[in-house]
């Protein structure tokens, strides 16, 4: 919104006068003047139904002059007295006017939120100990805020279903659900697959699915997140882990080029769940349950946990310890002339690990270096067809023109014997990349490093057990060109390393240089040598990126937010 | 040795707005209904999806009630997901989702009409057309005769309080009701 | 009109004024186009086409008509708030969703005189410039609306609908639309709602104020079967005329549904307030039951605040008994119950007031759309708590929870069925507090009849 300073309103809010822009609605306003008022059907994103009344609060107005009175003088601020209304307003619909006044600390606001407490809670089941919402429950929360501390009802609940299947990735309590339908207005806004409804009526009123249908929609956990109470469940996680006892990350999912922004739930380095987390630039507040639910092979068997060197045998592999793996490795790389060797990395790896494996490329004076590329189909919400997460890093930062241009030549001056020496990052040439075992053979040295075993491993003389996603941190430009962290969340198991570590500790063993300790500072280096990061500080970043290189790329279900938004259907 | 992959595979697409269904084939509706369908269709000129409840009464005309099978017809009919049709169908007690006798009789319950005997007259209509009505409960309304011939329900106000008890059987309606007998004796 | 002949037994009372129901119960009148065309039927409509549509609004302003579904909100002022520059399609929707329990006009109108009605649209909407208008009629009266179908039908035959409307280039269609037996059709926004094919949720006001954003979001005026009979009878005599009919600010005849516990009951149209309880009750009406007392009245459909039998009113400087009370708007809103729907339920002293509650809360839990908090969990709770005190199994504190349920529900949903449940509980128990308790059992009072609260109330839940 582009408002003049001419289009800001006063309101005073418990006593305060403030501005907003014309168009704010009182429960926004509120919150920006440090009042949170409790909500359960409000959802900035969704259209606002207010049926769940738990945003009541006292309101007032100008006074009316009746006719033939005078109008009241106005103070020296120019606000008038405040004629307060004996029936309370809702704060998540209405928008603010002049001179209104707010009140959401006062007898009237706390005996409506008492009041609708009670009545949310009287066909509740009350099952909290058994509720895997329990922790981050909003109605626990406000009950203990705002309730009575004990319920009057004594008649016999209604009865519901209980532990329904509705789709492959939720759960639905029947008993537990609040009907404040966000979920429903989630799959008919934002999902545009209306799957979900009421049926019967009144205190009967039941969530439901169509008999004999599923959410099955990709963005279906979607519902789990907003659902405020313990009705919609993720299969996936329910009763893995209570929430209060997992640490939560920042950081951006790595599925994809949209870099999804999410908190990363985990305990003892396993990781129980992804959830999205709000950044109105990248993915509002959603993303798609295959992104969020990838996350079950980073603590699975097939990890790798220590360097492998292979057998003399030359068909097992053996453990080592890094630096045997290292120094091998440097050793070898030694026999090859630059034109002989070629470097594969990922458009998965961050800048920092990007621009040192530049540093690594220069050293070996490699003649040929790619990335791998990965394209699908968009899905004309968040899913980009570029899968990489920061394809736009591996040009910008290693200075691949054109991703995956070079692989094929590589493929050749395999086969034809011009390339003797590979050295492969965090991604898996025979599976992702069209490599075949045969050609990789050919090699004379292959080097890979990645976090699972893989067909590429298996070819490979030196296998390093790489950091996944998770385990890292460093920085990624997303396709529409924001720059965003990527945060640890974990450690990786055994004697896995961040890819910038192993590049690092390979440029030392081969006799470059040293003196970097972490990806912060390879950050700052950044920006001596690829203008567009220069000036730009870490910490500036932030949680939620900041724009760093203009595309032409745009995220589909963001235009049609913002199309709501301007049609004042949604705060956004 | 497990592959890693970071593609989605596991999940469908979300790509379908509206999507196709195939009924069991039990489920037709003759063309002349169709034809009354399509022409209630053209009252809402600016929204098909208005015309839920008037293609539900056609149906219902014609059916009884509402199955499951005639909700996914209203829905491809309308193009509506079919969720949308049940959501309206749940919530009218006037649609009924089970099938009622011959004659369904529809007993106001509320205050002038239970004032003037509605209570008394749903029992003597009970006791007359043999219907148990023990098992009616908030999902179950309705209660059927054994031989199927009437069905019956108390319904809320029926708008002729200045004449109760009154009750509808099928469309036809009775003001002041006081012989059980002679009322479901016009219905043979 | 002393002319005219009416159906022996169910000839008008003496003070009534018939306007509305001029032909219900006439005798040799039906529903036919050509029945009411003898009688003058759709002179108004030519008259009103050609005037200005602006000036069949200033008229229904000057008439002072207020709506006659229960609200009582002037229906000029409600055609005012048409936005001034609209350049969206106006629809116009006739409500004739009657299902105030204790009313029973609407029915009479349709069924014994639908052009009036008809008539009365086609003014109304070529004031407000409605091109298409639906009449949303309850699905229980099924021949009311086939009866409906075929007036629209003869009209139509007769150029008073469809294109060009007696050649004044002004074309309007009207459709049948049946609801399907839900109380909440009868809440405007709950209606348009519900004529979109959805369920009929009210919508929160604002923004969606029907003559702003009401059906397809488009303007929308909604008025009672009643409000829009008289708005042909305002073309008649001119507003300014019209308004001498009544009362100020209580202007026009009113129908006056009378069900319940007297002689005879019956519909009967007066002239607003010109009639008071009493007259009503022993004149129009016939009086109690033989050697009965009045316990309660219910003057304007069962949400009406209740009004005791014998309490005295202080309105203005006057103490009213309730046989004094005159029946119009403004005198029932200062006795603090309201006009309403105009049906008026008279309760004697041989009915249980637990059982007269108990039955309005079963039907208002019934109705309840669910869509809000307070009225969806608080609806069922008050029919629960007061099925108990019918039953001899509630103890006197469920009477204090009851009315803290309806206080609850009060003034706090997005739509009047918040008032329309919680306004009779509450009134029964201020004014029934006694009766009510006297129908419970002190040693109940500790009876906790859900587990799951009964696990709360250990401290487990």
């Amino acid at each position: 919104m582009s408002e003049e300073k001419s289009d800001l309103i006063d309101v005073q809010i418990n006593g305060e006068w403030h501005s907003f822009p014309k168009g704010t609605r009182m429960i926004e306003a509120c919150r920006l003047a440090g009042f949170e008022v409790p909500h359960y059907c409000y959802h900035p994103k969704l259209t606002s139904p207010g049926n769940c009344r738990m945003c009541l609060v006292e309101m007032g107005m100008p006074p009316r002059p009746r006719p033939g009175e005078d109008p009241p003088e106005p103070d020296e601020d120019g606000h008038v007295p405040i004629s307060w209304i004996p029936r309370p307003a809702i704060a998540c619909a209405n928008t603010i006017a002049p001179n209104m006044g707010i009140r959401t600390e006062s007898e009237m606001t706390e005996e409506c939120r008492e009041g609708v407490m009670e009545l949310l809670l009287a066909n509740h089941p009350l099952d909290c100990p058994i509720c895997d919402q329990a922790g981050e429950c909003s109605l626990q929360e406000f009950s203990v805020e705002h309730g009575n501390g004990q319920s009057r009802f004594r008649e016999q609940k209604v009865k519901k279903p209980k532990n329904v299947d509705i789709g492959p990735r939720i759960r639905l309590d029947d008993e537990r659900c609040i009907m404040c339908s966000r979920c429903i207005r989630f799959m008919d806004e934002i999902a545009d697959d209306p799957v979900l409804g009421f049926t019967d009526r009144g205190s009967h009123t039941t969530l439901t699915v169509h008999p004999g249908h599923e959410l099955s929609n990709n963005y279906s956990l979607n519902t789990a997140d907003i659902c405020p109470v313990g009705a919609l469940t993720s299969n996936d996680f329910r009763f893995q882990m209570r929430v209060w006892f997992m640490k939560e990350t920042h950081t951006i999912d790595t599925n994809c080029a949209t870099g999804c922004n999410v908190t990363v739930f985990s305990r003892e380095d396993k990781i129980y769940r992804v959830i999205p987390r709000r950044n109105d630039d990248v993915n509002s507040d959603w993303m798609p349950d295959s992104h969020r639910l990838n996350i079950h092979w980073i603590d699975s068997e097939a990890r790798l946990t220590d360097p492998l060197i292979r057998d003399e045998d030359g068909k097992n592999h053996r453990v080592a310890n890094w630096a045997e793996a290292l120094q091998r490795s440097a050793e070898a790389l030694r026999d090859f002339d630059g034109g002989e060797i070629a470097v594969i990395a990922s458009a998965r790896m961050t800048n920092e690990e990007l621009l040192i494996t530049k540093r690594l490329v220069k050293q070996l004076n490699a003649g040929h270096v790619d990335v791998v590329p990965r394209v699908g189909e968009p899905d004309g919400y968040l899913i980009s067809a570029d899968r990489n997460p920061n394809t736009n890093g591996a040009k910008l930062v290693l200075g691949v023109e054109d991703p995956g241009a070079s692989l094929d030549q590589i493929k050749d001056g395999i086969a034809q014997g011009r390339i003797k020496a590979l050295i492969c990052l965090q991604e898996n040439l025979v599976d992702d990349a069209g490599f075949s075992a045969e050609n990789l053979g050919k090699l004379d040295f292959l080097l890979t490093s990645y976090p699972l075993a893989n067909p590429t491993a298996e070819a490979a003389d030196i296998v390093l057990p790489g950091a996944c996603w998770a385990e890292k941190s460093g920085t990624m430009i997303n396709g529409t060109g924001r720059l965003q962290r990527l945060n640890k969340c974990i450690d990786g198991p055994g004697q896995t390393r961040e890819s910038w570590e192993i590049v690092r500790d390979l440029i030392q063993a081969l006799g470059g240089g040293n003196g970097i300790y972490s990806a912060t500072e390879l950050f700052a280096q950044l920006g001596d040598e690829v203008s567009e990061f220069e000036g730009i500080t870490f910490g500036q970043i932030g949680d939620l990126g900041i724009p760093l290189i203009e595309t032409d790329e745009t995220i589909p279900l963001l235009e049609r937010e913002a199309e709501r938004k301007a049609q004042g259907l949604i705060v956004g | 040795m497990r592959p890693l992959t970071n593609e989605p595979c596991l999940f469908a697409k979300p790509t379908l707005l509206i999507r196709k269904f195939s009924f069991s084939m039990s489920f037709e509706v003759p063309a002349d209904v169709e034809a009354k369908v399509d022409e209630r269709i053209t009252h809402y000129p600016v929204s098909k999806r208005s015309a839920v409840l008037p293609v539900i009464h056609e149906l219902q005309h014609h059916f009884g009630f509402i199955s499951e099978p005639a909700v996914e017809w209203i829905a491809e009919k309308l193009e509506l997901e079919p969720i949308k049709v049940l959501e309206v169908v749940t919530f009218y007690p006037g649609i009924r989702q089970s099938a009622p006798g011959k004659y369904h009789i529809r007993v106001c319950r509320t205050l002038s009409c239970a004032m003037a005997g509605s209570y008394e007259l749903m029992e003597s209509l009970c006791e007359t057309a043999k219907i148990d009505r023990s098992g009616v409960n908030h999902h179950n309304p309705i209660a059927v005769s054994p031989d199927g011939k009437f069905s019956i329900e108390f319904a809320e106000c029926l708008a002729s309080c200045g004449t109760g008890p009154v009750c509808l059987v099928n469309d036809d309606f009775y003001e002041a009701v006081e012989d059980a007998g002679e009322l479901l004796g016009k219905y043979k | 009109m002393s002319d005219l002949k009416y159906i022996a037994g169910k000839e008008p009372h003496p003070r009534e004024r018939r306007m509305i129901f001029k032909n219900v119960d006439r005798e040799g009148w039906d529903q036919s186009i050509d029945t009411y065309e003898k009688d003058g039927g759709y002179e108004m409509l030519k008259k009103a086409l050609k005037m200005e549509p602006g000036d069949i609004t200033s008229e229904v302003k000057a008439g002072g008509l207020r709506g006659r579904g229960g609200a009582g909100f002037p229906t000029g002022v409600k055609w005012g708030f048409l936005p001034p520059n609209n350049e969206k399609p106006v629809y116009l929707i006739c409500n004739a969703d009657e299902s105030e329990p204790g009313t029973f006009k609407d029915r009479y109108i349709i069924h014994q005189d639908p052009h009036q009605l008809i008539e009365g649209m086609v003014i109304s909407c070529f004031a407000v410039n409605a091109k298409l208008a639906y009449i949303y009629i309850r699905e229980e009266f099924p021949e009311g609306a086939a009866i409906l179908e075929k007036a629209i039908e003869e009209a139509h035959a007769k150029g008073y609908l469809g294109k060009d409307i007696l050649g004044t280039g002004f074309d309007l269609e009207i459709y049948v639309h049946r609801g399907a037996g839900a109380y909440i059709c009868g809440e405007e926004t709950g209606l348009i709602e519900s004529l979109e094919g959805k369920r009929p949720y009210p919508r929160i006001k604002p923004p969606y104020f029907p003559a702003a954003m009401g059906l397809y979001l488009c303007p929308t005026i909604v008025n009672n079967v009643e409000t829009l009979c008289h708005v042909k009878h305002i073309i008649e005599l001119g507003g300014e005329e019209w308004a001498k009919i009544g009362k100020p600010n209580n202007t026009g005849t009113r129908l006056l549904c009378v069900s319940g516990d007297v002689q005879k009951p019956g519909y009967y149209e007066v002239e607003v307030g010109s009639l008071t309880m009493g007259e009503l009750i022993n004149d129009v009406c016939g009086g109690l039951k033989e050697g009965r007392k009045l316990l309660a009245v219910i003057p304007g459909g069962s949400s009406a605040k209740v009004l005791r039998g014998d309490e005295t009113y202080q309105v203005g400087d006057d103490e009213l008994t309730i046989w004094d009370i005159p029946m119009d708007f403004d005198t029932l809103a200062a006795c603090g119950s309201m006009a309403g729907s105009g049906g008026v339920i008279v309760i004697d002293d041989s009915r249980s007031i637990s059982w007269v509650l108990n039955n309005i809360n079963a039907f208002y839990a019934h109705e309840s759309c669910g869509q809000c908090t307070p009225c969806r969990e608080g609806s069922l709770w008050m029919k629960k708590i007061t099925d108990r005190v019918v039953a001899g199994k509630a103890s006197p504190q469920d009477i204090d929870t009851l009315y803290g349920v309806a206080k609850n529900i009060d003034g706090r949903t997005i739509c009047a069925f918040g008032e329309a449940c919680s306004w009779p509980t509450e009134s029964f128990v201020e004014k029934f507090k006694d009766e009510l308790v006297a129908d419970t059992k002190p040693e109940l009072s500790d009876d906790i009849l859900n587990p799951e609260s009964e696990l709360a109330a250990a401290g487990l839940g």
